[in-house]
C-alpha cells in the first residue's frame, strides 16, 4: 500500500524543492574598511536610504542592496589582496617629508650630517612620479628679521637648486622663507641654535 | 523670489568652484582619462585635477591621485569618479571636499580635511554616503 503512495510523495517533495525562491535583494555597493598604513583604525559611518551602520574595526564591510538596506559584515587581508591588489597597488606614494641643517649664517653649507641626507632625498625623488616639492628655508634669531628673511629664502633656493641639479622630473617645486618665524625650538632673540637653521623639503 | 535667489547664488558658487585646482594624477596605467567642461583629456601622471573633474577609467584602467590636503584617491577598472567639490585652505586646513563614486571602484585614503574638518569630508555612490574619521577604505558600487 505505502509503495503506491511513495511516488506521488516524491513528485510534491521534487515540486516543493524546485519551486522558485524569492531572489534576494542584490547588492550594489560594498565598503571596505582598511587599517591605516601605521595600522591603526579609523571610522566610517555609511547612510543609505533605509539607514545608517558605522564601521570602525579592520576589514568591517557595509554592503548595500538595491532596496538600500545594509547589513555589516567582515572580510580579511587575503580576500581584499585577491580582488583589489591591483587598486592597492597603483596608490600614490604618502606625502613626505625632510629636514636638512645649515652651518650658521650660511646659506649654501649643509652640515655633514646634511649632505649625506640630501643624497638619499634625491635618490627618493627619482622613485616619486609627478612629485609636487615645497622647499621651506628657515633661520635661528641671530641677526636681524629682514637679515633672516632673506637668509631662509636664500637657503631653500640653494636646496631647490641642489634637487634640481639631480635631474628630477618633478612636476612642481616651489621655494619660500620663513624667516626665524617657525623654530623648531623656541629660544631669546639673537641665540644660536643649530637645529632652527633649516630647511623643510614636503614631496606630495 | 529669496528661493531663486538663493538657487542663483549656489549656482555662482558652483561655478566659481569649478575649475579649481585639486590634485595632481600621480599614477596612470591602462585606458584612463579626465573629463572636464565636455573635453576628454589624457589622466598622465603630472596632469592636473581640477573641482568638477570626472575621471574615467577603462576595463584595464587605474588612476592614482593626489589631493592638496593630502588625500589619495585610487580609481580601479571600469569606473568614474566626480569630484564635485574641493576646497582647502592650506593656512587652517579648513574646507570640504566631496567625491562620488558612480561606477567602478575607489580606494581612499584621507588627508588632512578628514582630520581638521570631517563634517565636511563626504564620499558617496548613488546608494549610500559615507562619513570619514581619518581612515583608509574602499567603495566598490554597481555590481
Amino acid at each position: 500500500m505505502l509503495i503506491y503512495l511513495l511516488p506521488p510523495a516524491l513528485v510534491i517533495a521534487a515540486a516543493l524543492l524546485t519551486q522558485p525562491q524569492p531572489e534576494p535583494p542584490a547588492i550594489t555597493d560594498t565598503i571596505i574598511l582598511l587599517p591605516d598604513e601605521d595600522g591603526s583604525v579609523g571610522s566610517l559611518v555609511v547612510s543609505s536610504d533605509a539607514g545608517e551602520q558605522a564601521l570602525d574595526t579592520a576589514y568591517a564591510t557595509a554592503e548595500a542592496d538595491e532596496s538600500g538596506a545594509l547589513a555589516t559584515g567582515s572580510t580579511s587581508a587575503a580576500e581584499v589582496e585577491a580582488e583589489f591588489g591591483s587598486l592597492l597597488a597603483a596608490t600614490p606614494a604618502a606625502p613626505r617629508s625632510f629636514t636638512v641643517t645649515f652651518e650658521s649664517g650660511s646659506a649654501d653649507t649643509l652640515t655633514r650630517s646634511s649632505l649625506a641626507e640630501v643624497a638619499e632625498i634625491r635618490k627618493y625623488l627619482t622613485t616619486v612620479p609627478a612629485a609636487e616639492i615645497t622647499v621651506i628655508g628657515h633661520t635661528d634669531r641671530v641677526g636681524s628679521l629682514e637679515n633672516n628673511d632673506a637668509l631662509s629664502r636664500q637657503r631653500a633656493e640653494s636646496v631647490k637648486r641642489m634637487i634640481q641639479s639631480a635631474g628630477i622630473d618633478a612636476a612642481s617645486i616651489a621655494a619660500t622663507g620663513r624667516g626665524e618665524r617657525e623654530p623648531r625650538v623656541d629660544t631669546a632673540d639673537g641665540v644660536a641654535e643649530p637645529r632652527n637653521r633649516r630647511v623643510e623639503i614636503r614631496v606630495r | 523670489m529669496r528661493l531663486a535667489a538663493c538657487i542663483i547664488a549656489l549656482t555662482l558658487t558652483q561655478a566659481v568652484l569649478a575649475g579649481e585646482h585639486a590634485g595632481t594624477i600621480k599614477t596612470s596605467q591602462g585606458a584612463a582619462h579626465i573629463v572636464r567642461e565636455g573635453a576628454r583629456l589624457p589622466a598622465d601622471p603630472g596632469q592636473t585635477v581640477m573641482v568638477s573633474d570626472s575621471i574615467q577609467t577603462g576595463h584595464d584602467g587605474t588612476v592614482g591621485i593626489t589631493l592638496m590636503d593630502d588625500t589619495r584617491l585610487t580609481a580601479g577598472p571600469d569606473s568614474t569618479l566626480e569630484l564635485n567639490r574641493f576646497v582647502f585652505d592650506t593656512t587652517t586646513h579648513g574646507g570640504s571636499l566631496d567625491a562620488k563614486v558612480t561606477r567602478g571602484s575607489l580606494a581612499v585614503i584621507s588627508g588632512k580635511l578628514a582630520k581638521s574638518s570631517p563634517d565636511n569630508v563626504s564620499f558617496s555612490t548613488s546608494a549610500v554616503t559615507l562619513g570619514v574619521r581619518g581612515t583608509r577604505f574602499i567603495i566598490k558600487t554597481g555590481h
